[in-house]
């Protein structure tokens, strides 16, 4: 099973959420990995003090233009055809962006005379480990890399093909967000009740709609704001699978990096209901 | 030698657009007759990424020997480098003003992109 955390605004508690229903699963005795996908600023295994035991290098490969069989400005296919805008024609030569590239391949495809060669560009690392007897796929964008995506496939790849995988995303719902969702069977979108957390959850709710995932939501620091996400909640018919209490003591344990299971074994109580509301509708086959 | 002036509008009296690779528009004025065409940026306006280096092409297509524009990125710089065309920065009003400043030699030379590059 495939699970994905998501929460539009960032800071609403993804990874809160993401490593304490891990550590919850794993002490239930479920086989579970945990896979960070925030490449840009990952921080789940802080929470697990993880170890890693393999560390990959990325790459992803870059067009390389051979002037010498290059058919020119009668051809520019690559240039044309570019859904990227990563290359032009200029000075007589076809001129490559690599930082817009996406690694797609369409111009090396295109190319009638094989001119397209292609080079590589680090974009990263991905982490294997594991920590409070967790299993953990992290990746770790290159710094100056503006793409998140092909290194978040990455983690995604690494993750093993059983048990329970569960993704933490990153904030938002652009590209990144998107490609953790890929081929997840649940979403798990934790809201924030304040008016900035709800008009990013809305955002969150057309994504997953459009894509066609199930989903379930979860309400992070209850009480905290006003009544209005539970509103929409209600008037969308959206699952509640758990509400987490806004606790000064929470906020405390989350900025020493302790998992919430450790420093408040209440916490154990909220997990397993989050839990088990996940699995009646799952098994109900609500979206 | 011809000069392309992004451009909100479509002719000499129109406000310069800041922007380069997302300019509404190119003016390409012929310093030698004094004639101009407007070169629409719709594409490029529009564009999820990569609009800097794609407005460099269209000026380079249009034979431009130089650009005025408001401000330029790197990678738009360096592609307009790579052509020979030479970027100049202005804070004038019009694309007429503009080119009345250049033609006086009031405008210097750009050496870098004067913006850092985003996505």
């Amino acid at each position: 099973m495939r699970l994905a955390i998501i929460s539009g605004k960032g800071g609403t508690g993804k990874t809160t959420v993401a490593v304490n229903l891990a550590l919850y699963l794993h002490r239930e005795g479920e086989e579970v990995c945990l896979a960070d996908c925030d490449v840009e600023e990952p921080n789940a295994h802080f929470f697990l003090d993880a170890a890693w035991s393999r560390e990959n290098r990325q790459t992803v490969a870059v067009p390389e233009i051979d002037n010498a069989k290059c058919l020119g400005e009668s051809c520019l296919q690559c240039v044309n055809e570019c859904r990227f805008n990563s290359l032009i024609w200029m000075a007589e030569r076809v001129m490559v962006f690599p930082e817009l590239c996406h690694a797609c391949g369409l111009c090396s495809f295109l190319c009638p005379v094989q001119a397209v060669d292609e080079t590589t560009r680090d974009i990263g690392l991905v982490r294997r480990g594991k920590g409070l007897g967790v299993d953990i796929c992290s990746g770790l964008l290159r710094i100056g890399e503006a793409m998140a995506s092909p290194l978040i496939r990455r983690v995604l790849k690494s993750t093993p093909g059983q048990g329970i995988v569960i993704a933490d995303a990153p904030p938002g719902t652009s590209c990144p967000v998107m490609e953790t969702l890929r081929d997840v069977d649940y979403v798990i979108l934790v809201g924030e009740p304040t008016p900035f957390g709800l008009h990013d959850f809305k955002i969150a709710v057309e994504l997953v709609r459009k894509l066609g995932l199930a989903l379930g939501t979860v309400i992070n620091r209850d009480q905290m704001g006003d009544d209005q996400l539970e509103k929409y909640i209600r008037h969308e018919r959206l699952p509640l699978l758990a509400r987490l209490p806004y606790s000064r003591q929470a906020a405390a344990a989350c900025s020493r990096a302790e998992p919430l299971l450790e420093a408040m074994p209440e916490f154990k109580e909220i997990y397993r209901n989050m839990w088990e509301n996940l699995q009646k509708e799952m098994q109900a086959g609500g979206k | 030698m011809i000069i392309a002036v992004s451009s909100q509008g479509k002719s000499l009296k129109d406000p310069i657009d800041l922007r380069f690779g997302r300019a509404a528009h190119f003016i390409l004025y012929d310093t030698a007759s004094d004639e101009y065409r407007a070169l629409d940026n719709d594409n490029n306006l529009n564009a999820a990424q990569g609009a800097g280096i794609q407005a460099a092409q269209a000026v380079s297509r249009g034979k431009a020997e130089a650009v005025i524009t408001g401000h330029c990125g790197p990678k738009a710089f360096s592609a307009l480098q790579a052509g020979g065309i030479a970027v100049y920065l202005c804070k004038e009003n019009t694309v007429e003003e503009a080119i009345q400043a250049y033609k006086k030699g009031r405008l210097e030379q750009a050496e870098e992109a004067d913006r850092s590059a985003h996505w």
